[in-house]
């Protein structure tokens, strides 16, 4: 699409921690110059006066279900809504029907994704065949085929003997293992224990459910010195278990999720919405408090979506009997802008190195930049606009989510990934370049 | 009065529980008549859905809508139906097409009732759901005690059993709290939920150091069906340290209720002996149950504008 002259905006560099005024100019699909007042006539101009232009997010934990429930999220459908979301690389969870625990079905997930214009995979197997927790998939073969984590999320792998073996085995392959810690025999898995379950009459999962998992997990990964990652943390006793890790020098990271240090049980009300209903599930104001404190002094190292698309039909039951989860893509920026810039728990940068950096350090990924000589990679952040989520607002192939009907505070308003790019219609709508770039169209049916 | 739905005595105030039981007083009267029918719901249809097997409640709201003149279908889904297919939206959309004027739900996962009530255009009374509430219980408990008592203002309740389970405590523990009783639990920990307290009682968890005191005994029926879940050791344990045997009744106050929601597991949580005090209510409870849910379809009839002239009149 030739030049773009990104002109007027603020540049966000979140390994320094820094914010300038510059102008940057990109040329099929890499960036060119970044500095004050860039001349480049021939190029497109973006007016980015207010705004900030961002290294592209990382999401390292997200469902697109497929294949098996392509009714609720297709590669092409969720990796589209993960880009207009200012996400140009995701880690789709394995866990779909059948599950990506073989080198084909990784080969089947990145053909899927050929050819759609929207953000990357970066692929995450399985730990073990099936994700039954009974034996090592093959991690191997995976790797090869371009896998860069393996992970049984939705499962725990409970049998520790299997998840020496798990965490022994990825390291020969450079893959990082990423768990989905709860101690099932402690949990039910339908809202955290506590007063609202018991005022509401739900079984309930303590936070330590997540925290003794998360323990056993972290002793194995230091014994056998290979990377670990503790997906969507939401309990503060795995905070606490993080901390002690992290002070003895092991290799772990960890991951939490915008719903977690957003809502708390309390929003169950007497509703029993199911779009309430996540795994693990929404906790109380103290584990939010220290979700959010984790995030600040680093903790925690990642901010991920947990995008879990389900149907209408899946979501309209029982609170006990619908599927957990919500969908989390185009929501992500706006509720940590809101809930830790805006509260001043992160600064901007601090926030972007936790969607961006953080994200790419633990693949291994180099992180995205906005310099000389890189490909196009980044998000342009509106911070003033104020906006309504409604369904229209949806791109995701479901709708599943409690933050409909919300005013949100930010946006991500144009995205850049080599030749693709997005533009939010009404973002572009005042462009006085509008024409030139056309809204790149996508039907929420079309795949 | 306002009250669109029963969902549960949470939602319910003071007044409301108050008219409910105070409607429950005359037709209690009407039960006692040579025919004791009122015309007071003639021409309406309410449909009991009951997913999960009962006896007692079935048949209590079954008679109570006759009593009324109302027409009452009993719709027994099979549990496993959802498993097969069904959904609840399905269901509730064959209710919606029957065109009936009150649902009665009974169903093993809490909320079903909350679920039903935002979709259908009927009103909507909880026979119980899943471990939340059962609010009708509550109700003619609290009916029974006040037909004894007069009034429960500062009267002690002791509820024991196995409170983690248990709807009919928890709507118990809020509606007493509501008419001015002090509730207290008592059950061993792997029985009793957390922050069960902030419902408003005092927790125990030895019987003896509290039974003396009480005025009221209200006695749960030990889920056998749990037991699996390794929650108490065995039975024989749960009756030495939880169980109103033989020996702990002569530790009562002499003018002491004893009640239980039904049906008892005799010899675990209740001795033989307990069915002979003329302190044991538990027939009573069977008997107002009736009259309590009349009054409560009754009202939630009257609330949507739906009765006639002669309603309530006899």
């Amino acid at each position: 699409m030739g030049k773009i002259l990104f002109t007027g905006g603020s540049v966000i560099d979140p390994v320094g921690g820094r914010i300038r005024r510059a102008d940057v100019l990109i040329e099929n699909g890499l960036v060119k110059a970044v500095g004050a007042r860039i001349k480049a006539p021939d190029a497109k101009k973006v007016d980015c006066r207010n705004r900030f232009l961002a290294p592209g997010f990382i999401d390292l934990h997200c469902h697109l279900r497929e294949p098996g429930e392509e009714i609720s999220e297709t590669i092409a459908s969720g990796a589209w809504a993960a880009f207009a979301s200012g996400f140009t690389q995701i880690c789709p969870m394995p866990n779909t029907n059948p599950a990506i625990d073989s080198e084909a079905m990784v080969r089947f997930e990145l053909e899927a994704a050929r050819g759609v214009n929207g953000a990357r995979l970066i692929p995450v197997g399985c730990c073990t065949k099936g994700r039954q927790g009974k034996e090592l998939a093959e991690l191997g073969g995976m790797s090869m085929a371009g896998a860069r984590a393996v992970s049984d999320d939705g499962n725990w792998v409970s049998d520790a003997n299997l998840m020496r073996r798990v965490l022994e085995y990825a390291k020969t392959f450079n893959l990082l293992v990423m768990s989905h810690c709860e101690v099932p025999e402690l949990s039910l898995g339908l809202a955290d224990e506590g007063f609202v379950a018991t005022r509401l009459g739900l079984p309930a999962s303590p936070g330590i459910a997540e925290a003794i998992a998360a323990m056993r997990d972290i002793m194995l990964a230091e014994w056998t010195g290979a990377p670990l990652h503790i997906c969507h943390v939401s309990s503060r006793e795995t905070v606490e278990v993080l901390r002690w890790a992290k002070a003895r020098g092991v290799a772990v990271t960890a991951e939490t999720c915008p719903h977690y240090f957003t809502l708390t049980s309390e929003a169950l009300g007497r509703e029993y919405d199911s779009n309430l209903r996540v795994n693990p599930p929404l906790r109380s104001e103290l584990d939010r408090k220290a979700i959010v404190r984790a995030l600040k002094d680093g903790t925690i190292d990642a901010i991920s979506t947990d995008h879990a698309p389900h149907t209408s039909e899946e979501k309209e039951r029982e609170f006990e009997a619908a599927a957990p989860g919500i969908i989390g893509f185009e929501t992500a920026f706006s509720l940590c802008y809101e809930v830790l810039v805006l509260k001043k728990v992160l600064t901007l940068p601090e926030l972007v190195a936790r969607l961006s950096t953080a994200p790419a350090q633990i693949l291994g990924l180099e992180p995205p930049a906005i310099e000389p000589g890189k490909e196009a990679n980044l998000v342009l952040l509106d911070t003033e606009v104020r906006w309504e989520f409604s369904r229209e607002r949806v791109l995701s192939r479901s709708f599943n989510t409690p933050f409909l009907g919300r005013m949100m505070r930010g946006k991500v308003v144009a995205v850049f990934l080599g030749e693709n790019y997005y533009f939010d219609s009404e973002f572009l709508g005042e462009q006085s370049e509008v024409g030139k770039f056309p809204k790149v169209g996508f039907k929420k049916t079309g795949a | 009065m306002a009250l669109q739905h029963l969902l549960g005595i949470a939602e319910l105030t003071r007044e409301e529980i108050l008219t409910i039981l105070e409607q429950a007083k005359r037709f209690r009267e009407v039960l006692d008549r040579p025919i004791p029918i009122v015309p007071a719901l003639r021409g309406k249809t309410i449909v009991n859905l009951f997913f999960e097997p009962s006896t007692r409640t079935i048949t209590s709201f079954t008679l109570a809508a006759s009593r009324l003149s109302a027409q009452c279908l009993n719709f027994a889904v099979s549990a496993s139906s959802a498993k097969k297919g069904e959904s609840l939206l399905d269901t509730v959309e064959n209710i919606l097409a029957m065109r009936v004027d009150g649902v009665v739900v009974r169903h093993s996962l809490a909320g079903v009732p909350h679920f039903l009530a935002r979709r259908v255009n009927c009103f909507v009374v909880n026979a119980g759901d899943g471990c939340h509430e059962h609010p009708t219980q509550a109700l003619l408990d609290n009916f029974t005690l006040l037909e004894r008592f007069g009034s429960l203002e500062g009267k002690r309740v002791l509820i024991v059993g196995d409170i983690a389970h248990s709807r009919v405590a928890r709507s118990n523990i809020i509606c007493l709290n509501k008419l001015g009783a002090k509730v207290a639990v008592c059950a061993p920990p792997t029985l009793l939920p957390v922050g069960v307290e902030h419902l408003g009682c005092e927790v125990f968890f030895r019987l003896d150091k509290i039974l003396y005191e009480v005025d009221v005994v209200h006695m749960l029926r030990l889920q056998v069906e749990r037991m699996g879940a390794g929650l108490i050791p065995s039975l024989r344990e749960y009756r030495q340290f939880y169980g109103l045997t033989r020996e702990r009744l002569s530790k009562l106050k002499p003018e002491v209720v004893i009640i239980h929601p039904g049906p008892v597991n005799w010899g675990v949580e209740m001795d033989y002996d307990v069915k002979e005090m003329p302190q044991t209510l538990i027939l009573n409870q069977v008997k107002n149950g009736v009259a309590v849910r009349m009054a409560v379809l009754f009202l939630l009839a009257a609330g949507r504008g739906l009765l006639t002239e002669e309603a309530g009149s006899g």
